[in-house]
């Protein structure tokens, strides 16, 4: 298997320390993430710094499963990273997450 | 039967609308008409990092070339409309055939007013509207270099905050006995004022201009009281003008800027207008003719706009939102603050704070917030939410920063 990258599963934070349909930033060797808990519960990650100005997202506000950045109010659908246009153009990336005993797993690579 | 649509004006709401065309499902040409140079930018950078990020800038394209292909948008760039003729269904160009249309976008935006004082002439006053000016502005403001700003409102500021962060020095004159205009409410506007002054900004507030002068020392700028202000560069940013001039040549109805319905249609059916340019009623105002000057309005026209043309029977009636950048502190503003009786503070911490407006009959019908943009801004879209559902939020609800506002939305 020539492009298995490992993942390595970084504890991001408890899973009760995000409210439903809210976000988290969060910071881990040098870079910065944004962790979701969807209003059905579910956990999601992403880079945290918007790809128009690179502002953190996590102060902006989550809709359903839209992250809508707080400087110009570009919106990604944060399950996908899809940007969702104008002013934004360049999706987020996405990352893996597990909930396991109470705490939020992101997988980095 | 629409295959030809013609935009006028690549900028925010040109370039938007081209795109949200294609978007929604236009199969026809598409031609972009630009008198700039450069490829569609975004304008607010100009005022903030193109004049203080630490390396040479690049405008902030809005459309790249692959762009641009890829949604099979032509544009013609360095290229002027000078007429429309509305019956042949043509518009007139700078050293290019005329251009058939179908149905044509007027996005032409608007431009700096010029200071009307003796003395003022382009050598000696200087404007911010384009890429082009902004570089420009940006090789000047060296370290030591004494910038003098004549209007104390939003572009004005912005570049006092910029002239600082880049070591020059900065003098603010402004007409009106405080800063930035009835668009900011004055408790916000003294808090603005403080941060400049506590940064070095000299502010001169109530004054008016006599003249302005060429000296061996500088420009000097006299004012009516006679005193004098010496520097290197004057810059003016006293308002702008909507770009009307096509539009009115060609007999559409102008009323402080193109008047459009909330359709964005002009008074001839086949010709629309988004952006600075146009003046359109909003629902949310008691139906009363708005013309903006903002970046966010400009795009959602833009998206609007596009789907008119293709027929659709939406009202535009986005809330009004604007936001300023100056130091570390983020403005934003949503809604419009004229019908007002009432004023309600949320105090955030840390000099952070929302101010919401409130009319006589308790409805939401605008929110300010001052501060880091990360403590502010979340609040500012809330509110904005809740003042497009006309909402009458309590006043304690709204002062109370333990109250989630999207607890609020009903
Ligand atoms: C320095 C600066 C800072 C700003 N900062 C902010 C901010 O922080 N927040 C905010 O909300 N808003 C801000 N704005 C306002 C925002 O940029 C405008 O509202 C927005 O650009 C309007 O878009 P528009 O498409 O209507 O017009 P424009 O962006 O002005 O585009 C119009 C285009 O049409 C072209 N044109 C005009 N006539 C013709 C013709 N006859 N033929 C061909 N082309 C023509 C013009 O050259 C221009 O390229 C700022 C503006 C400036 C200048
Ligand atoms: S920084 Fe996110 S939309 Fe501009």
């Amino acid at each position: 298997m020539p492009t298995a990258i490992a993942t390595r599963w970084v504890e991001a934070c408890a899973a009760d320390e995000i409210d439903e349909e809210d976000v988290i930033r969060f910071d881990e060797g040098g870079r910065t993430f944004a962790i979701y808990r969807s209003p059905d519960d579910v956990y999601f990650a992403t880079d945290g710094l918007c790809t128009h100005e690179k502002v953190h997202l996590a102060d902006g506000l989550v809709m359903d499963s839209i992250i809508e950045c707080p400087k110009h109010n570009g919106r990604f659908d944060y399950k996908t990273g899809k940007a969702k246009g104008a002013p934004v153009c360049v999706d987020l990336k996405t990352y893996p997450v597990r909930v396991e005993d109470g705490k939020v797993l992101i997988g980095l690579d | 039967m629409t295959e030809r649509m013609v935009v006028i004006g690549a900028g925010e709401a040109g370039a938007r609308a081209a795109v949200a065309l294609r978007e929604n499902g236009f199969a026809g040409t598409i031609t972009v008409v630009g008198d700039e140079h450069h490829l569609p930018y975004e304008r607010p950078p100009l005022s903030k990092a193109v004049l203080t990020g630490p390396d040479e800038p690049a405008p902030p394209h809005i459309l790249d070339e692959a762009r641009l292909a890829a949604h099979s948008v032509d544009l013609l760039h360095s290229t002027a409309a000078t007429a429309i003729d509305r019956d042949a269904h043509r518009v007139a160009l700078e050293g290019r055939d005329p251009l058939p249309y179908d149905r044509l976008l007027i996005a032409t935006g608007a431009r700096a007013r010029r200071l009307a004082v003796p003395g003022a002439s382009p050598e000696t006053v200087h404007y911010l509207r384009s890429f082009t000016e902004a570089l420009a502005l940006r090789r000047r403001l060296a370290p030591g270099h004494r910038l003098i700003v004549i209007g104390g409102g939003f572009i004005g500021l912005e570049l006092a905050a910029a002239a600082r962060a880049r070591g020059a020095t900065a003098t603010v004159i402004e007409m009106a006995p405080r800063l930035l205009g009835r668009a900011v409410p004055a408790a916000l506007a003294a808090l603005i004022a403080a941060r400049h002054e506590a940064e070095g900004v000299r502010l001169v507030l109530g004054a008016t201009i006599a003249r302005i002068e060429s000296a061996a020392e500088g420009r000097r700028v006299v004012l009516g009281n006679g005193d004098t202000i010496t520097g290197d560069t004057i810059i003016a940013g006293v308002g702008a003008l909507p770009e009307i001039a096509l539009a009115e040549a060609a007999g559409l109805a102008i009323d402080n800027g193109i008047a459009v319905d909330a359709h964005l249609a002009t008074d001839d059916p086949d010709i629309f207008a988004a952006g600075d340019c146009c003046s359109f009623p909003h629902a949310l105002y008691d139906g009363r003719r708005i013309r903006l000057e903002a970046w966010r309005n400009a795009q959602d026209q833009g998206n609007a706009v596009a789907k008119a043309m293709l027929g659709a029977n939406e009202r535009y009636e986005a809330v009004p939102w604007f936001w300023s950048d100056q130091y570390d502190l983020t403005l934003q503003i949503a809604g419009l603050s004229d019908l007002a009786t009432r004023t309600v503070t949320r105090d955030l911490g840390d000099g952070a704070r929302i101010d919401f407006h409130l009319a006589a009959d308790g409805r939401l019908v605008s929110a300010s917030g001052l501060g880091p943009n990360g403590r502010i801004a979340r609040d500012v879209r809330l509110a904005e939410m809740l003042i497009a559902r006309r909402a009458r939020p309590s006043a304690s609800d709204l002062a109370d920063p333990q109250i989630k506002l999207k607890s609020l939305m009903v």
